[in-house]
C-alpha cells in the first residue's frame, strides 16, 4: 500500500465539492426566486431531487460493483459496493429527512403512501438489509459474495417494486400536487439551480465513495497485519 | 433435485415438526390479531387478505429458517455441495421443498382465517388459487436464496426477515390486492396486471436464486 499517494481524490475533489456546494447553497437560498404557490419551502427541491436520483443510481453502481465482484473476485470492486451502499443509505435518508420538511406544509401531512414515497422507503429498508448483512455477516470472505448476490438481487427488486407500487397505488391518485419539474421550467434559473446543485451532490457522492472504499482498504490491511501479528 | 425434494419431505412427514409448529404459530397469530384488532373489524376481504399474507409470511419464515439450519446441523450442506450435481439444482430442490410446505401452509390457512374473521360477503373465485400459488412461488424463491445466505452467517435466524422482507414488499402488495380481488369475485381479466407482475416477480427471483446459488455455496 502506498502510504502518502496523493491523488485526485484528496486534491482536486475535496475542493470542487466545496465550491460547488457552497455555489448550488448561494444559488438555492439567494439566487432563485420562490415557487410562486409553494413560497420558500419549495427550495429545498433542488436538494432532495438531486437527492433522491442519486439514492437510486447509487444502487445501480453497488450492483455493477457486485457483479463486477462475483466475475472476478476483485477486492477494489467489494469496496466499492460496500462503500456506495453506505453512502447511498446516507442520501436514502436525507430524502426520507427532507422530504416530509417539504411535505407537511403543502399537502398537510409529513408522510403519505405516494407511489414515489414507498418506493423510496422500501430502497432504504433494501439498502438497511445489506448494510446489515455486510456487518452481522462474520469475518470470512463468504461474506463478502453473499453480500454481493443479494446487491445485485436487491437491484432486480427495483423495476418490480416501481411495478407493483404503481398499480397500488396509481389506481387511486393520492394528494398529487404540480410537482417540482413543472415548477422547475418556469424560471430558468431554477433549471440552473436544480443541475447546479445536482453537481454538488454528484461531487459530494463521489468524494464520500472514494473516501469509505479507501478507509475499508486499510480496514483490510489492519485486519491483515493483525493476523500477522497473532501468527508470529 | 428432486433427491433433495424427497429427502426433505421425508424428513417432514415422518416428524411432522414444521407442519405442527407453523399451524401453531398461524394460530396464534390470528388469535393476536383478533384480541388486538378487535374481531369485528376484521371482516372483509381486505383484511382478510392482509392477514392471511401476513400469518403465512411469518410462519413461512419459521419454515425457511430450519431448511437450512437442519442441513447446517447434520453437515448436510457439505455433502451437497460435494455432490457431482450442479448448484442450481440444489437451490431448486431445497425450493420447491419450501414451496410444497408453504402451499399447503396456505390452503389450510387461508380458509381457517376466513372461519376464524368472518366470511360475510366474500365470493371467492377460481383465480384465488392462482394467486395464492404465485405468491407462494415468490416467497419461496426469495426465501430460500436468503435462508441459505443467512443460515450462514453470525446472526442466522435474526438475518433471514430482514434480507427477505424488503425484497419481497413487490410481492406482498401484488399478492394481498389480487387476494382481496379475488375473494370478492373479481375475475383473472380484471386482476390481470396483478397475476402478470406476480408471475414477472416469481420468474425474476427464481431464475436469479438459480443462477445465484454457485457462489453461495463455494466454499
Amino acid at each position: 500500500m502506498s502510504e502518502s499517494r496523493r491523488t485526485w481524490q484528496d486534491t482536486i475533489l475535496p475542493w470542487t465539492t466545496c465550491v460547488a456546494m457552497l455555489a448550488a447553497l448561494f444559488m438555492v437560498f439567494v439566487l432563485v426566486p420562490s415557487e410562486r404557490d409553494q413560497g420558500i419551502v419549495q427550495r429545498i427541491f433542488y436538494f432532495h431531487v438531486n437527492l433522491a436520483w442519486m439514492a437510486f443510481g447509487g444502487f445501480l453502481l453497488v450492483s455493477c460493483a457486485s457483479f463486477w465482484f462475483l466475475r472476478t473476485g476483485s477486492r477494489r470492486a467489494d469496496r466499492l459496493a460496500h462503500a456506495n451502499a453506505e453512502v447511498g443509505m446516507l442520501y436514502t435518508t436525507l430524502v426520507l429527512v427532507t422530504g416530509p420538511i417539504w411535505a407537511r406544509p403543502i399537502w398537510g401531512v409529513w408522510w403519505t403512501w405516494d407511489p414515489r414515497l414507498t418506493m423510496t422507503v422500501v430502497l432504504w429498508a433494501i439498502y438497511a438489509s445489506y448494510l446489515m448483512l455486510r456487518r452481522l455477516g462474520g469475518e470470512d470472505d463468504t461474506i463478502l459474495r453473499y453480500a454481493a448476490v443479494l446487491g445485485i438481487v436487491g437491484s432486480l427488486d427495483i423495476p418490480l417494486l416501481i411495478l407493483a407500487v404503481r398499480l397500488w397505488r396509481g389506481v387511486h391518485p393520492a394528494v398529487m400536487l404540480a410537482k417540482d419539474e413543472d415548477a422547475g421550467l418556469k424560471d430558468p434559473l431554477m433549471g440552473w439551480t436544480l443541475m447546479v446543485s445536482a453537481i454538488a451532490l454528484g461531487l459530494l457522492f463521489t468524494w464520500l465513495v472514494s473516501l469509505r472504499a479507501r478507509l475499508l482498504e486499510v480496514d483490510e490491511h489492519v485486519a491483515a497485519i493483525h493476523l500477522e501479528g497473532v501468527r508470529t | 433435485m428432486w433427491t433433495i425434494v424427497r429427502k426433505d419431505l421425508a424428513i417432514e412427514l415422518r416428524t411432522g415438526e414444521m407442519a405442527s409448529s407453523m399451524f401453531l404459530l398461524a394460530l396464534l397469530m390470528v388469535l393476536i390479531f383478533a384480541f388486538t384488532l378487535e374481531p369485528e373489524r376484521l371482516a372483509g376481504p381486505e383484511f382478510l387478505a392482509g392477514l392471511s399474507w401476513t400469518t403465512l409470511l411469518v410462519a413461512g419464515t419459521l419454515a425457511l429458517n430450519r431448511s437450512f439450519v437442519l442441513e447446517r446441523e447434520a453437515g448436510g450442506l457439505t455433502g451437497l455441495a460435494l455432490a457431482p450435481i450442479d448448484r442450481g439444482s440444489i437451490y431448486l430442490g431445497k425450493a420447491i421443498g419450501n414451496f410444497l410446505l408453504l402451499l399447503v401452509a396456505g390452503v389450510v390457512l387461508l380458509p381457517l382465517i376466513a372461519i376464524l374473521l368472518g366470511t360475510r360477503g366474500l365470493a371467492p373465485t377460481m383465480v384465488l388459487p392462482l394467486v395464492l400459488l404465485l405468491g407462494v412461488v415468490g416467497i419461496a424463491a426469495i426465501g430460500t436464496l436468503c435462508a441459505a445466505i443467512a443460515s450462514r452467517t453470525r446472526a442466522r435466524e435474526v438475518l433471514l426477515p430482514i434480507l427477505m422482507f424488503p425484497l419481497l414488499a413487490p410481492l406482498l402488495i401484488g399478492a394481498t390486492r389480487a387476494t382481496a380481488g379475488a375473494l370478492v369475485g373479481e375475475s383473472a381479466g380484471e386482476l390481470q396486471s396483478w397475476l402478470l407482475m406476480l408471475a414477472g416477480f416469481d420468474i425474476v427471483f427464481a431464475t436469479s436464486g438459480w443462477l445465484s446459488f454457485d457462489y453461495i455455496l463455494e466454499e
